[in-house]
């Protein structure tokens, strides 16, 4: 069985009934989740609901206890990060995970480096050049602004931090990206460029999972909510029902609604 | 934490402002950050001075030569100290593996040459076995030194101060304390006191070998693994580096390194010297950090280090001319690491404020 969206389409990526315990905590109690190509699904809910579990397990750096993840409708067993990304699912960290003294080129290209060609290349010889086009081109179909494509991103502010980790993530990914807090350390104005960024992503097609506290941020952005409570999937939302009101009121347990 | 960030709206095309915060940018960069333009001008001020004060005798081609020879197997340290730095790493032991390659190159010479009477005339073979083999017993130093640090996470501050005193106390064991005489003399007359063309072969050996790491550092996927590494190993192991693998590979190069240093010293002194290479470390460390490479790692240039590495050098060696007595040496050098340190420090500091 295939669950929708209520029109026909399938879930590139999906969890049914996944379980992780941790000790005696158990994060998930058979969570399910779903995200569609081509849109930016929020996955919300108060600390603790399991959230930052359900991502790990989805991008691979958690195996979970029970249940199954689905990717293209196939039964997916994703072992490690670099598995995930071999499937097309890019995930950008809360923390970026950038390395602060690189520029930004050579953060996008952070292990999958270009080589020259032939010799060179082969005595691993960087094609810096290259990785700055494409780097460069990378940035502005993003809408991200990088004054210095050469300097160290340590040197950028926060919200072009954060365009550069998310541009390596679209860079890579050609299914899902998942972004984690990915406004919680901007400004306003950063905030807006980053869910700008966001949606760019989405219109390449692409799945787009949202994890954010930030309410605002989700109304704005988010084609459709899934709420996470104690573990479980206890809510799905369509952009238009929304409201901060019934987010709130599904994410305290206010409100009962589906699994 | 940091306050936010005045970001210039609208389109990434560049307008007349960004243009020009982009050429302050690239001040700032040149002069703030680790580029070693600031010290460098420092060793020419030095050489400058000491040319004006003794201008026949400071930069004659003998002074030249013996600057060049006094520095070759400090380079040789000190390249390798910069590969381990930018990883955010120390090795204090490069100086008591230099010790026991040589005493192991020495040994192996004299073994094989036919014993300590034969061994002076021995050929070739002989030599080149001895050199072979104590380079690879400095890489197994540094393999050593890596394997504990990468997959037993031991601090390297720690490791590499055990394998400083494993390595200089089995030295002495093996010699018994005895320096170790009577090596090949061709080693001696050709490497270690020979030239090709007007360049000493010490000097050749160790500028070939720094320029080809430099190149490896700068513009190959090991030296951008190093950098990376040392920025955020985190981040390095989640973009797929095998970190553990590239640490124990950057020990690795700076043990072989430092036995490069052992059989290039046996060379020149014709003898292993177990007595004189106790500071060799602290030596390499000033030197790399001087040049600019940061003890937090991530970041520092080749260039830098061999200008750290001159530094000292050309000042001994020019205090001696003018007659001043050559303990000044140590005394600036102290000075200028600190004051090189607290430069980094500053970059550091403003660049977390942004």
């Amino acid at each position: 069985m295939v669950s929708t969206n209520g029109n026909g389409r399938q879930p590139i990526l999906e969890a049914r009934d996944l379980v992780k315990t941790y000790g005696h905590v158990q994060a998930l109690r058979g969570a399910n989740f779903s995200a569609y190509p081509g849109e930016v699904v929020a996955l919300i809910g108060d600390n603790g609901a399991g959230k930052s579990t359900l991502i790990k397990q989805l991008a691979g750096v958690e195996q979970p206890d029970a249940g199954e993840i689905v990717f293209e409708g196939q039964v997916a067993h994703i072992p490690s990060p670099s598995a995930a990304q071999q499937l097309g699912i890019e995930t950008v960290y809360q923390d970026l995970a950038l390395a602060p003294d690189l520029d930004g080129a050579a953060n996008i290209f952070l292990g999958r480096e270009i080589v020259r060609p032939g010799l060179l290349g082969r005595l691993g010889v960087l094609d810096k050049r290259a990785m700055r086009e494409r780097a460069t081109k990378s940035f502005s179909e993003l809408g991200v602004a990088i004054k210095d494509a050469d300097a160290p991103v340590v040197f950028l502010s926060g919200g072009q931090r954060q365009g550069v980790a998310v541009a390596r993530a679209a860079s890579w990914a050609n299914k899902v990206v998942i972004m984690d807090e990915p406004t919680a350390a901007l400004g306003v104005v950063q905030s807006a460029r980053v869910l700008e960024v966001i949606r760019q992503v989405r219109d390449r097609g692409l799945a787009v999972i949202l994890v954010s506290h930030s309410m605002p941020d989700v109304l704005a952005v988010a084609d459709r909510i899934e709420v996470l409570r104690l573990g479980r999937r206890v809510a799905v939302f369509q952009k238009e029902q929304a409201t901060l009101e019934s987010l709130v009121g599904a994410m305290t347990g206010a409100i009962e609604e589906q699994t | 934490m940091s306050p936010p960030v005045k970001e210039v709206p609208g389109p990434s095309t560049p307008t007349a402002e960004e243009r020009t915060t982009s050429a302050g940018f690239l001040r700032e960069r040149v002069f703030t950050s680790t580029s070693p333009v600031w010290i460098f001008l420092v060793l020419v001020v030095i050489t400058a001075v000491f040319s004006l004060m003794r201008p026949s005798s400071f930069l004659s081609s003998f002074d030249i030569k013996s600057i060049f020879i006094n520095a070759s197997v400090d380079l040789l340290l000190s390249v390798g100290m910069t590969y381990v730095i930018i990883t955010a790493g120390i090795d204090l032991s490069v100086g008591s593996v230099l010790v026991f390659s040589g005493v192991i190159a020495a040994k192996v010479m004299i073994a094989i040459g036919g014993g300590s009477t034969h061994a002076v005339n021995a050929g070739w073979g002989v030599i080149l076995a001895g050199c072979a083999i104590g380079i690879l017993a400095g890489l197994a130093w540094g393999v050593f030194n890596g394997v504990l640090i990468a997959l037993m996470r031991i601090p390297p501050l720690i490791v590499t101060l055990g394998s400083f005193g494993m390595a200089l106390g089995l030295a002495d064991v093996i010699t018994g304390g005895v320096d170790v005489a009577g090596i090949p003399s061709q080693l001696g007359s050709t490497i270690g006191s020979g030239q090709l063309g007007p360049i000493p072969w010490l000097v050749l050996i160790s500028a070939v070998i720094t320029v080809l790491l430099g190149v490896v550092l700068h513009l190959t996927r090991f030296g951008r693994y190093t950098y990376a590494i040392g920025s955020n190993d985190e981040a390095a192991r989640r973009a797929g580096i095998a970190v553990n693998r590239h640490l124990i590979k950057v020990y690795a190069l700076a043990g072989a390194l430092a036995g490069v240093g052992g059989v290039l010293s046996l060379a020149y002194f014709t003898t292993t010297t177990i007595s004189g290479h106790v500071t060799d470390n602290l030596i390499a460390i000033s030197a790399v950090v001087i040049g600019g490479t940061s003890l937090f790692g991530g970041s520092g240039t080749m260039f830098g280090t061999v200008v750290g590495v001159f530094i000292p050098v050309v000042l001994a060696q020019g205090l001696i001319i003018v007659n001043v007595q050559s303990f000044w040496q140590q005394v600036v050098i102290g000075a200028i690491l600190i004051i090189a340190v607290y430069f980094d420090q500053l970059r550091r500091r403003t660049r977390s404020r942004r």
